[in-house]
């Protein structure tokens, strides 16, 4: 049979208080302003590879289309460069509330399969936690663990070349309070620790 | 003049080359860096997407630690550090929500924090408190003849520094010119690199490199100098992977501390120069060298 499928959206779509709760995270309450102007979209160096732009996000997020917010690749494609919080016309901060949509995401695992995006986040998060620092190389491995192996073969020149360099450090970072960084971390009532 | 040094992670890993020439020029210049005690990362981009109110907790403790034991002014040259420093002591003042959770976290480390601590770049302190002209007088191999196209990239100047402007920064490039260099008109120095999406999503990420390499030699220039260990990551060490995807646009990326060092009349490798992908051509022979055969053997002699 012929897959269609339906290109408007239908209020019945709608995920009533959604964009509420995210003007409720800090640095999100601006967007209630937005003017739909597009300065976002056109300063921003990833729009061309989203499937929402950055203006429909937010139209779409004040509008309650939660689903299609949380799982569009938009979300992932910032690279936090702040140019459309910069330049936006009415004071919104764009990045901030692309973070308040990475963090719901994941917290609801809704990011698309073995996206490595998310899985950087989690797995860059856990060695903070753990360790105090990052150890660059050793989180790229665990990141090529996790998401994809394969890509291990094809970057075995940028490892040699980093070897030969003397940028690829094994010993893993660490500081020397790691109690206390965590007794700290516990007393966040957070996402990272919500199943 | 006397800072707290916070170098965060990437200073001591992929980026080692920021900190080994950073430390020279700065001690060159007469300042003095005491490496935060027992830092931790700030948290970078990544951590902020997971959890927001333990990425502010992570800031803090580094921005409480540099109360504790001062100098309260601290010195963060990793870009993304400097934003997330600078985010979480904005956070804390504007957000109650924030700031009740990391005071919280503090007091669980018998640790306080008022709000004293400035987090400041290596361009705004050398800039403002150094001053162009006391750079210009440590100069002795003067840059003559090197183009440079100066990259600031992104989370420097957006969207926390109040040091210069979000969109035409010019703090590095009046600093490469004390230097002897000549800056190349380079429009794309606030453009993003494409950060970690350089290896999560090359297509896109790869291309944004690309976009700044192809520009750079468009423009004439000899080299790209940097003030952030990702920016130069990117640029350097993906260069065979954007070639290949894209053609030739083969040109060194260094830190502008690592021209500093050279204009200082330190040693290249001494800056960590030697740690490039794509090396940087030697500096032309000054007349003093001509007259001495060694210069001729030196390092690092592969053609652009």
């Amino acid at each position: 049979m012929m897959e269609i499928r339906r290109t408007i959206k239908y209020d019945a779509d709608r995920v009533k208080g959604f964009g509420k709760e995210i003007m409720n995270v800090a640095g999100c309450d601006q967007l209630p302003s937005c003017i739909q102007c597009g300065t976002c979209s056109g300063t921003c160096p990833l729009s061309i590879y989203m499937d929402f732009s950055p203006r429909q996000i937010m139209a779409l997020v004040r509008a309650d289309f939660k689903n299609e917010v949380l799982r569009s690749n938009t979300i992932w494609l910032c690279a936090s460069c702040y140019g459309c919080t910069v330049e936006c016309p009415r004071q919104i901060r764009i990045t901030d509330i692309m973070y308040a949509l990475k963090q719901r995401a994941i917290h609801e695992r809704v990011y698309p399969r073995h996206m490595p995006i998310p899985i950087l986040a989690k797995e860059f998060a856990k060695m903070v936690a753990s360790k105090g620092r990052i150890t660059e190389t050793l989180l790229v491995m665990q990141l090529f663990l996790r998401a994809n192996w394969r890509a291990v073969l094809g970057s075995w020149r940028l490892g040699l070349g980093l070897i030969t360099t003397g940028r690829f450090v094994l010993k893993p970072e660490r500081i020397a309070r790691r109690a206390e960084l965590a007794s700290m971390l516990a007393t966040v009532n957070g996402n990272r620790k919500t199943p | 003049m006397k800072y707290s040094y916070f170098p965060g992670c990437s200073l001591k890993g992929l980026g080692r080359a920021y900190e080994e020439s950073l430390l020279p020029v700065m001690k060159l210049l007469g300042i003095d860096l005491v490496e935060l005690d027992d830092w931790n990362c700030c948290g970078a981009t990544a951590y902020m997407s997971v959890d927001e109110g333990e990425a502010c907790v992570l800031a803090a403790r580094n921005l409480a630690i540099a109360e504790k034991t001062g100098p309260q002014d601290l010195l963060t040259p990793c870009s993304a550090c400097y934003l997330v420093l600078n985010k979480a002591k904005h956070n804390v003042e504007d957000f109650p929500q924030i700031r009740e959770g990391v005071h919280r976290a503090l007091r669980a480390a018998n640790l306080s924090y008022r709000g004293t601590t400035a987090v400041r770049h290596p361009l705004d302190v050398l800039y403002h408190d150094v001053g162009v002209e006391a750079i210009r007088q440590k100069v002795v191999r003067p840059l003559t003849g090197l183009k440079v196209a100066p990259y600031y990239g992104c989370q420097v100047v957006r969207p926390y520094a109040t040091f210069d402007e979000a969109w035409n920064p010019m703090t590095m490039d009046r600093i490469l010119a004390a230097l002897g260099a000549e800056v190349v008109h380079y429009p794309l120095k606030t453009k993003c690199c494409g950060a970690s999406l350089t290896g999560t999503v090359p297509e896109a990420g790869l291309r944004l490199s690309y976009i700044l390499l192809k520009e750079a030699v468009r423009r004439g220039a000899d080299v790209i100098a940097t003030i952030c260990p990702l920016c130069q990551f990117n640029l350097d060490a993906y260069h065979d992977q954007i070639v290949k995807r894209w053609g030739p646009a083969r040109i060194a990326t260094v830190y502008f501390t690592q021209l500093m060092g050279l204009a200082f009349g330190l040693d290249p490798r001494q800056l960590g120069l030697h740690r490039n992908f794509v090396p940087m051509k030697p500096l032309a022979a000054q007349p003093s060298e001509i007259r001495n055969p060694k210069s001729e053997t030196q390092p690092n002699l592969e053609k652009v």
